[in-house]
């Protein structure tokens, strides 16, 4: 069993970016590393602007960031709203929930158009990274 | 008593009913009224309008002799101020003899390479961005009016695909933001309606003046997608595209914008 989790996970960091990850329902249960992510970390990734750059559509309780977005709703009470599994879909690609999103597609690669050659092939966040969101999303309880 | 509360609440909802409806017809605004206060008022002053260096420059630009044909602008063109008037308003358009649209950076170009025998100047260049400022000043106050010429049709409609297209890692569309979003806040700046109406304008952002192509770039590069090339035909369409939707709003180049 734990052999079987140790393949997946070395699977999942060998892969190319962006490999499908399973979708049961709406949501990916899953951790796309096998390590369950750092909250810290995912609030300094969600407060910066050109790494996460969540704050330039959504508002969230990250006072010291004075300037930010109402495209989008709040991310304060994400964890009371959402599973981790729910929040990790939203991320990963939330036009697979709802085409019609403006989110960006945090971990997906492809279907994209005219992608600037410095992040062609690249994913806006890593599969780290995107733990490291979902385990601090999942702390914001209202 | 309550029949004159009565009244003023009736003279309250006929006065915003009224408010409304003068204001209901075109929902367009201009960039200029999602400023604040003090910005408008350093475009609306000559004096403190950072643009206005860039007339003046383009003024004197105007009268001189490039090329080995000698000739400046004003040796065909005259006095600007009647010349010029309106052409801003117009540009993009196809110029005679040509059979593909080109804007007012290409046009000023046209003219230098064929009647001044001049090199073109490079785009974003001091002086293009002068010559710009120059001519477009000419047409301040003029309500925005894209030629009547069929064979753009075509082209405005490649603009309009390119503008609703996503695009880039950020899968964003130009559409996305400044026709569904205009208004709500990105990053806590007001996402303006993208209405063409000041170009070249002077960006505090960008410290220094800029055409409408280092605008559009601008966006491109912050949904991550590829700009397209100097002298790309997209950029013409787009701008084609944008004038259009602009058609009847008051140019005010060279504006302001944070």
């Amino acid at each position: 069993m734990r052999c079987r989790y140790l393949l997946a996970f070395a699977l999942t960091v060998t892969a190319p970016a962006a490999m499908a990850q399973e979708i049961v329902g709406d949501a990916i249960p899953r951790s796309l590393t096998g390590q369950p992510g750092d909250a810290v970390r995912g609030r300094a990734i969600v407060a910066n602007r050109s790494v996460g750059l969540c704050l330039l559509c959504h508002s969230g309780p990250i006072a010291e960031e004075r300037f930010q977005g109402d495209l989008a709703p709040s991310l304060a009470g994400a964890g009371t709203r959402w599973s981790a599994g729910q929040l990790r879909l939203r991320i990963v690609d939330g036009s697979r929930l709802n085409a019609d999103t403006i989110m960006p597609p945090y971990y997906r690669t492809a279907g994209l158009q005219r992608v600037a050659r410095n992040f062609d092939g690249k994913t806006i966040l890593t599969a780290a990274q995107v733990e490291d969101v979902v385990a601090y999303l999942v702390t914001l309880k209202d | 008593m309550t029949g004159l509360r009565f009244g003023i609440v009736l003279a309250a909802v006929f006065g915003a009913s009224l408010a409304l409806a003068q204001g209901g017809s075109d929902k367009r605004r201009s960039g200029y009224r999602d400023m604040g206060a003090a910005l408008q008022q350093m475009q609306d002053d000559d004096t403190a309008n950072p643009g206005m260096l860039f007339v003046q420059q383009g003024a004197k630009l105007w009268e001189q002799r490039v090329g080995t044909a000698d000739k400046s602008c004003a040796d065909c063109h005259a006095a600007a101020n009647v010349s010029m008037k309106g052409v801003a308003a117009r540009y993009p358009a196809i110029p005679s003899g040509a059979d593909k649209p080109i804007d007012l950076e290409g046009r000023i170009n046209l003219c230098r390479v064929d009647n001044q025998k001049a090199p073109p100047l490079p785009p974003e260049s001091q002086d293009m961005l002068a010559l710009l400022a120059f001519v477009s000043r000419q047409s301040r106050g003029l309500p925005i009016a894209p030629p009547d010429d069929p064979r753009l049709a075509a082209y405005r409609e490649q603009g309009a695909e390119i503008y609703a297209r996503r695009q880039g890692q950020l899968n964003l569309s130009c559409a996305i933001c400044h026709d569904d979003n205009a208004g709500k806040k990105l990053a806590g700046v007001t996402i303006p309606q993208a209405h063409p109406t000041g170009y070249p304008i002077y960006r505090l952002e960008w410290q220094g003046p800029g055409s409408l192509r280092r605008r559009l770039r601008n966006c491109l590069v912050g949904i991550r997608a590829e700009p397209y090339p100097a002298g790309a035909p997209e950029y013409v369409a787009l701008e084609l595209y944008l004038m259009d939707r602009a058609k009847g709003m008051i140019l005010e180049s060279p504006g302001v914008r944070p």
